[in-house]
């Protein structure tokens, strides 16, 4: 194993996550808040700590494979999320490392879970550093160091198909490093489309910054207790819509710049999203409607809306879905594990898995009925190898064992319900935010010992990543030399 | 420049594991899925898993905006459509390997002009040319020759005895009479562009330039000069022994070949009247000595197994053959021979690699500025000789070449002026409307003016 190499590549890595905290050091200079000698010293200890890292094993061969490109994704998310945590400790807004861990982690992963019990009481800076770790997480710590570091070798697919969520990897053009810039390029226009749209609607312009990163990275931290129920309905509206745009395939944004308009037409992952979204979206608000009296409009908003902050797995809300009726509850707790396309910042299953799922399912029962059939699987217009479908069997089969052990391991902590913990694992582990119950819109993870808050830390780690990096890293195989 | 590779063979990934190096934007198309996935896995490029002659893949390979288009699957036809309808589609230059020795006789010109193809690639072909080159030339490991024939590097391996070693190259040049310079050097694993006060050790693969009219005079003056071939013995009747038989008979030397297949001896010495051909199995030494090994001016070991050759290859030159040269396809294993001290090895992937990043570098070449004429890989890739045309307006030209600010690990080699060589000390200068061989290092040259500082 070409251990030099991934310690070099985390050194890396720590060196970009220093620079990346320049913006909140902006900010903390920009309102006074008192955050700057936090930043300042993180700063530093990553200019330290990666430079250390990155001139003491300087690699003698730039040649990584599989393995090296799991552990280096798993190392770099932990480390950084221990980093990130650091200026929140200094800070002394979250004094409890552990507690500023999960928070981090909840940033990077994207899942907008929170042990904040008032978070309108924390500093600007530190508040915008939270959103912007949902930025970085969103699309990757490791594509942005693709995307900007030159002289990357070709095998650098490996660190990146780690980290991007799906079950197959696509490159837009030939460039492993153009594809990145792409993919970026696209997520900033996004994140500053919305940024533009949230202004002109009235929203302050420290808000409209935090909420749009927080969107763009499908993450979720709000910065008012109710999270997004007390902004107008137009904001509301536009953070739903585009809550669903950033759960979508980025390689179809693309298409759309090359005016392949027939290719988007004919993506099945994008057609079935959106009928499920349009569908739940229906479900609910009839429901909600017929037994929770709200106007129609209003009906109509707000299930649009929870649909798609689970869908996306973002984590805003605009009202507590935790009173709302059964049925309700229960598909956003199933849409939960489905998560948004392939590609996009959103966690889940992943829709593509879910269909390929399905469609293996059919062609089984067919084979229990023709023993002989011999049929292809097609998805997007494409026959899906055998290996695809297994890998796919297996992740599934894995997710759910995860997910399994994770409820038994958070049942042990006393004082929480069933549901409450399910839900709050469900959410870790898609990168959703918020469960129901005690962990519902309007609580917090704050009740969790903090034996159990590393736990659905590394639950969130698991689900953002895919599994098998976290699982690789964790194996005493992949690190003990024979 | 945009580059559409059809085919992913041992030549194919050749192919564009250089010209991704080079800098280009690679899209491969290939119809084995695992294949697909493997180059996914080693190369930045982009796979397209299909069929190279379907409309559809091709249009998904982005073919209508392909600069280059390299059709280099195993078989001639399907290359052959392939690219036709690449050109069809709106590819501006096509490469197709066709190797059957029938389309390469009299239909080759047809074929390529109705086709519309720019370049055909023989392999083949290209290597018996390279081990006639060698074989005609006396024992310099290898010679490439650049500019029309007039200028010419040689490279070969010092031994212990060699007058090279030891000695500054600069107190070198004023011991031998020939002018020459030693303009890059091989030791171990590195390769060196040397200054004046280098001094060269044995084991060293060392690359020299000098006048041809002067070539001759300096290898007999370092005691290697050695009379040329007259009798050959090749084993394995490949088509590259039918094509360099067929040179080297029509230059009048004697050929034997040797293979186990006697359909493929009978159809060889039909094709070649006058040839011997033997029919047994070469990898036996009673075999050899048999048929006259120790009288034989070269041995060439051209069977499809490199293991194969390289171990009858050092067999032959433990039996003191003059000339030894081994058809070596794995770099992996052109390494270990060369480690075992075979100093003669043909690798036919580097030469069609070479052909092809010659074609990408003066395509690319044409539509910028740059004017390279040449681009030769030295020593494994570790260097490469670039030649330039200069332009009236060069910053270089008309200042001595000791005072211009050159580059570390680069060096001007050659300046041709009307057809005639200078191999240049410090006072000389480059007058525009010269052509210039650089050597550079590691660093990747599109135009003369990269050579500064």
């Amino acid at each position: 194993m070409n251990r030099k190499m991934v310690y070099f590549m985390t050194g890396r890595i720590i060196l970009m996550v220093g620079a990346l905290m320049f913006l909140p050091l902006v900010v903390s200079f920009i309102y006074r808040d008192g955050g700057t000698l936090s930043f300042l010293i993180t700063i530093g200890s990553c200019a330290a700590v990666g430079l250390g890292l990155s001139l003491s094993f300087k690699p003698d061969s730039q040649v990584i494979y599989a393995k090296e490109g799991f552990l280096i994704t798993a190392l770099t998310w932990l480390t950084v999320s221990a980093i990130g945590a650091l200026p929140f400790v200094i800070s002394g807004e979250i004094p409890n490392f552990i507690d500023a861990f999960f928070e981090t982690v909840s940033g990077f992963t994207t899942t907008g879970a929170s042990i904040l019990t008032n978070v309108e009481g924390m500093s600007h800076s530190m508040l915008f550093w939270r959103s912007f770790t949902h930025w970085i997480g969103g699309m990757g710590v490791l594509v942005l160091m693709v995307a900007v570091m030159p002289n990357l070798s070709g095998r650098t697919i490996h660190v990146l198909r780690a980290e991007m969520p799906g079950p197959t990897m696509g490159k837009l053009v030939p460039r492993l490093r153009d594809t990145a810039k792409i993919l970026y390029l696209l997520y900033i226009v996004l994140t500053a489309l919305e940024f533009v749209l949230l202004l002109c609607g009235g929203m302050p312009m420290f808000d409209s910054a935090v909420h749009a990163l927080g969107t763009a990275g499908t993450g979720g931290f709000g910065i008012r207790g109710d999270s997004i129920g007390s902004y107008s309905p137009y904001l509301q509206w536009v953070i739903a819509v585009f809550m669903m745009l950033f759960g979508i395939n980025f390689n179809l944004y693309y298409l759309l710049v090359l005016r392949r308009f027939r290719s988007i037409f004919r993506s099945e992952e994008f057609w079935t999203y959106v009928i499920v979204v349009l569908a739940a979206s229906g479900l609910i608000c009839w429901n909600i409607f017929t037994r929770m009296h709200y106007a129609f409009p209003d009906a109509v908003r707000h299930a649009f809306f929870q649909v798609n902050t689970v869908v996306s797995t973002t984590g805003f809300s605009t009202v507590d879905f935790n009173l709302w009726p059964e049925l309700s509850k229960t598909i956003l707790v199933l849409l939960m594990f489905m998560g948004g396309c392939a590609g996009s910042t959103a966690g889940g299953l992943k829709v593509s898995r879910l269909v390929l799922l399905f469609k293996n399912i059919r062609r089984e029962l067919r084979r229990l009925l023709h023993p002989r059939s011999a049929a292809a699987i097609r998805f997007e217009g494409k026959a899906v190898d055998n290996s695809t479908l297994s890998s796919v069997n297996t992740y599934f089969a894995l997710y759910m064992g995860l997910l399994a052990g994770f409820v038994l391991i958070v049942s042990f902590q006393p004082g929480f319900n069933f549901l409450s913990n399910f839900t709050a694992v469900v959410s870790c582990f898609n990168n959703i935010g918020p469960g129901l119950d005690l962990v519902g819109p309007s609580a917090n993870f704050a009740g969790y010992g903090g034996f159990f808050k590393v736990v659905l830390s590394f639950a969130m780690l698991f689900g953002r990543l895919e599994i098998y990096p976290m699982l690789i890293s964790m194996s005493p195989s992949t690190w003990i030399k024979k | 420049m945009k580059i559409v590779v059809v085919g992913c063979g041992k030549i194919g990934e050749a192919i564009l594991n250089a010209l991704t190096l080079e800098g280009h934007d690679l899209v491969v198309v290939d119809n084995r899925d695992h294949v697909i996935s493997e180059i996914v896995n080693k190369h930045d490029v982009m796979c397209v898993c299909g069929n190279g002659v379907d409309r559809e893949t091709l249009s998904e390979a982005g073919v209508e905006s392909a600069e280059l288009f390299i059709a280099v699957t195993g078989s001639d036809e399907l290359n052959m459509l392939s690219c036709l309808i690449a050109k069809r589609m709106g590819a501006q230059h096509t490469i197709a390997r066709i190797r059957n020795p029938q389309y390469n006789d009299k239909s080759l010109g047809f074929l390529r002009q109705q086709l519309d193809i720019s370049m055909s690639i023989n392999p083949e072909l290209l290597t018996a040319q390279e081990l006639y080159h060698m074989l005609k030339l006396p024992s310099a490991v290898k010679v490439e020759t650049f500019s029309r024939r007039n200028f010419e590097m040689i490279e070969l391996l010092l031994k212990e005895d060699s007058p090279f070693i030891g000695v500054p190259l600069y107190s070198l040049r004023e011991r031998h009479s020939a002018k020459f310079l030693v303009c890059v050097v091989q030791r171990k694993n590195q390769v060196i562009i040397p200054d004046g006060g280098f001094v060269l050790q044995s084991g060293d693969r060392i690359g020299l330039t000098a006048k041809p009219s002067e070539i001759q005079k300096l290898l007999k003056s370092l005691g290697l000069a050695k009379k040329q071939a007259k009798r050959v013995m090749l084993l394995g009747g490949s088509r590259i022994a039918f094509y360099l038989s067929r040179m080297l008979m029509s230059s009048g030397t004697d050929v034997k070949i040797i293979d186990m297949d006697r359909a493929m001896c009978l159809k060889i010495s039909e094709m070649l009247p006058g040839i011997s051909t033997i029919c047994g199995d070469g990898t036996h030494q009673d075999l050899l000595l048999e048929e006259g090994l120790l009288d034989q001016d070269a041995f060439l070991s051209l069977t499809g197994m490199d293991e194969e050759n390289i171990l009858v290859a050092y067999y032959a030159a433990t039996q003191k053959v003059p000339r030894v040269i081994a058809k070596v396809n794995r770099d992996e294993m052109a390494a270990m021979a060369t480690s075992m001290g075979l100093e003669s090895i043909i690798s036919p992937k580097d030469i069609v690699v070479n052909v092809v990043l010659r074609y990408a570098r003066a395509l690319q070449g044409s539509m910028g500025v740059a004017s390279i004429e040449t681009l030769y890989q030295l020593m494994d890739g570790g260097a490469e000789a670039v030649e330039f045309c200069v332009k009236e307006d060069s910053a270089l030209t008309r200042t001595p070449l000791k005072s211009l600010p050159i580059k570390k690990n680069t060096l001007i080699a050659g300046i041709i002026r009307d057809r005639s060589t200078i191999i240049p000390a410090g006072d000389d200068m480059i007058l525009p409307g010269d052509r210039v061989v650089v050597i550079a290092g590691e660093h990747r040259l599109k135009e003369l003016t990269d050579i500064l500082r």
